[in-house]
């Protein structure tokens, strides 16, 4: 799973599809943390149909692993994957903003 | 009725109060911080808001067993625990030993994109999880401002932070949460709005050039504080505040006394030296002995077995050292045996308030029985006048609390020695000694003499101050039609004297051997005519005999002729005349 991201990025370019790998923290109880999921699962379909790992981590029941992502709102979206790692909080009911959070912007 | 009364009776609950082990702190806030509530430390930067939380944490997991969290937004675990072990608290070990958790929160602006509604659950999460590992019972956040940069959205921001301080209310832990100082307000995002049960302000100021920092408890909700501006010190041992504008002159007095280290000195203070625990001045132009007379002074204390400390305003430890062991003084050893303690200072070196902190600080670590401040005027010259005095007032306030007997030396600017300063001061000294000097017969001699010593019938005579290679000695001073002789012009006085002594002593004695001569003559007389008389009654003894026998010879002849004419007188001449002729006839 760690690998050092020097390879990852060789690996980037080298693979004409990257994988994407989406960590979505959420609080199991919050009702945002279900709109959020649905949202980013429903944003990812339409752009990264087949390309993409989401998983969610409930920090109510491993509240440890919010210090690795430094998560201080939730919900947040870490891209591991591809490098460089970005962070995107809120529930992504904003789709452009969501689309320059997750780097997606067909433009460039 | 029943309720009523009961109701009446019912005890009135204080605020629970979570003691912060720093000193002074607690006596500021009487007995620490609003327990289970959060208290906002606020100032500018470098004032030590992220320390005085730091202690606050590490006081109470050392000393009130009460494990606390560290959620740091600014600085990282490692820095934070280098930054307060210069300060000898051991951050890392109390990490080992599950007292603290330093949590270190990284956020950037940029860092994150938004994209709809979020909350700030993770935060709480995180803090609840670090709170519940340890059973943490103290909180710092440090500083949460830092929130503001990174997350654009500010409302959502704002109604988190306020569902934040209510989450800590309700967890009950004790909070400090640091915020840098605003423009207009408190804190520069406004965190006073939310946290409003105790606020406390850290200030740093720099005044002719000299920085002091302040505490000041703005507010604290339900108790009584102290409202004054406090200066505080960052010393190796953490914070200190000095509560001491609350001092007040009731403290107890002893009657003992205890020795100057001089003699003669001795004697002029009503032969038993100064009372423990009383306040000295020695006012001197420069090089009249004030340091010489200190040392002296804290050489005897040391000698008892009493703890000396020596703050010093002009000289290094050393040079005092080496200079008093040119008059025989030997303070090192005593330096040895821990009863003497010096304490160097330059008086620009800060400004007043942290000198009497660091006075103050020593004196509480010390616990000296003896305070010497050599000069008082160096340090009294780095503020103003009334600050000065105030500083005195509380310095000697604060030492006669302690019994502490002080003593202050005090420079004047030639001229006469009273200068103004010292009319202001002395009203606060017990005593007064004064030393000047007195030029003349091309040489400057300094005398002494006792200006005032409350309580103690006290000498009123100038003394000659002597400062040889064997030490100090007091002399008196000669009083002429010109004034007190001193030095030279008191030996010859002294010379004088001894002249006419002596020419009264050789009159004395020439009288005495007339006298002897007039006798010894009158005797010679008297054996004289003893002799004269002698001679003269023994020739009248030798007359008498000579009438005696030729009386004797003429009676014989008288009756041998009677005899001879057989006269009848024959019985008389037989008794009579017998034994006669063979006398008579030899």
């Amino acid at each position: 799973m760690k690998t050092k991201p020097v390879k990852h990025r060789l690996l980037a370019k080298r693979r004409p599809v990257p994988l994407w790998q989406l960590r979505l923290y959420v609080m199991d109880s919050t009702p945002k943390s279900a709109t959020a999921f649905a949202n980013l699962k429903q944003f990812c379909e339409s752009h990264l149909k087949g390309r993409y790992r989401i998983t969610v981590i409930d920090l109510v029941k491993h509240p440890h692993l919010a210090k690795g992502d430094q998560i201080l709102a939730i919900p947040t979206v870490v891209r591991r994957l591809p490098r460089p790692v970005r962070t995107l909080i809120g529930n992504f009911s904003d789709t452009a903003h969501g689309l320059v959070g997750l780097d997606l912007r067909p433009a460039a | 009725m029943k309720t009523n009364g009961s109701k009446s009776t019912s005890p009135v609950t204080l605020l629970p109060k979570c003691p912060t082990g720093i000193q002074g702190l607690d006596e500021i806030t009487s007995g620490g911080l609003p327990r289970g509530r959060p208290t906002l430390v606020c100032g500018g930067a470098g004032c030590g808001k992220t320390l005085l939380a730091a202690e606050f944490l590490v006081r109470g997991a050392v000393q009130f067993d009460e494990p606390g969290v560290l959620m740091a937004f600014e600085e990282t675990e490692k820095e934070l625990k280098a930054n307060v072990a210069s300060l000898g608290f051991d951050l890392a070990g109390l990490v080992r030993r599950k007292k603290i958790v330093v949590d270190y929160v990284h956020i950037e602006r940029g860092d994150a994109q938004e994209s709809g509604e979020y909350d700030l659950e993770g935060l709480f999460v995180r803090l609840g999880h670090a709170i519940d590992s340890i059973g943490a019972k103290r909180v710092v956040l440090d500083t949460l401002e830092v929130l503001f940069a990174a997350l654009p959205n500010e409302a959502i921001l704002r109604s988190e932070l306020r569902r934040l301080f209510r989450w800590l209310k309700d967890k009950g832990v004790t909070a400090v949460i640091t915020a840098e100082r605003g423009h207009e307000s408190l804190t520069r995002h406004g965190l006073e709005e939310y946290v409003s049960d105790c606020v406390i302000v850290l200030d740093h100021r720099v005044t002719d050039q000299i920085a002091t920092r302040h505490l000041r408890v703005v507010k604290y909700r339900g108790a009584l504080h102290g409202t004054n501006e406090f200066p505080f010190l960052i010393g190796e041992d953490g914070i200190s505040v000095l509560p001491i504008t609350s001092l007040s002159l009731n403290h107890t007095v002893s009657s003992e006394r205890i020795a100057t280290g001089i003699p003669r000195l001795d004697a002029m203070l009503g032969g038993r030296g100064f009372f423990r625990g009383s306040s000295i001045l020695l006012t001197g132009t420069p090089g009249t002995g004030k340091t010489i007379i200190a040392a002296n002074f804290a050489q005897a204390a040391a000698r008892r077995g009493e703890r000396v400390l020596f703050f010093s305003f002009e000289e290094s430890p050393q040079q005092i050292i080496r200079n008093m062991h040119s008059i025989g003084l030997r303070l090192e050893p005593m330096v040895k045996r821990g009863l003497l303690r010096f304490h160097s200072a330059r008086p620009s070196l800060y400004g007043l308030e942290m000198h009497l902190a660091t006075m103050f600080k020593e004196i509480a670590a010390f616990k000296p029985h003896v305070v010497i401040i050599d000069p008082i005027t160096s340090l009294m010259v780095s503020g103003t006048d009334s600050e000065g005095k105030g500083m005195v007032t509380r310095l000697i306030d604060y030492l006669k609390a302690g019994q502490i007997t002080s003593l202050f030396t005090s420079l004047t600017q030639g001229g006469h020695a009273l200068a103004q300063s010292e009319a202001a001061m002395s009203s606060l000294m017990d005593s007064w000694i004064l030393l000047q000097d007195f030029e003349g017969n091309g040489e400057r001699n300094r005398v002494l003499y006792v200006l005032k010593a409350r309580g103690m019938a006290h000498s009123n005579q100038i003394r000659e101050f002597l400062i040889s290679d064997r030490g100090v000695d007091v002399v008196d001073a000669y009083i002429g039609v010109s004034g007190v002789l001193t030095g030279s012009a008191r030996v010859a006085q002294a010379d004088l004297e001894k002249a006419a002594v002596l020419t009264s002593q050789q009159e004395a004695a020439r009288l005495k051997r007339e006298v002897e001569r007039k006798r010894s003559a009158l005797e010679r007389q008297i054996s004289g005519l003893r002799s004269d008389y002698e001679s003269e009654s023994a020739e009248l003894r030798r007359i008498a005999e000579q009438v005696g026998t030729s009386t004797r010879m003429l009676t014989t002849e008288r009756t041998a002729s009677g005899l001879l004419r057989q006269a009848d007188a024959k019985e008389a001449a037989s008794t009579r005349g017998k034994p006669k002729p063979t006398k008579a006839n030899p």
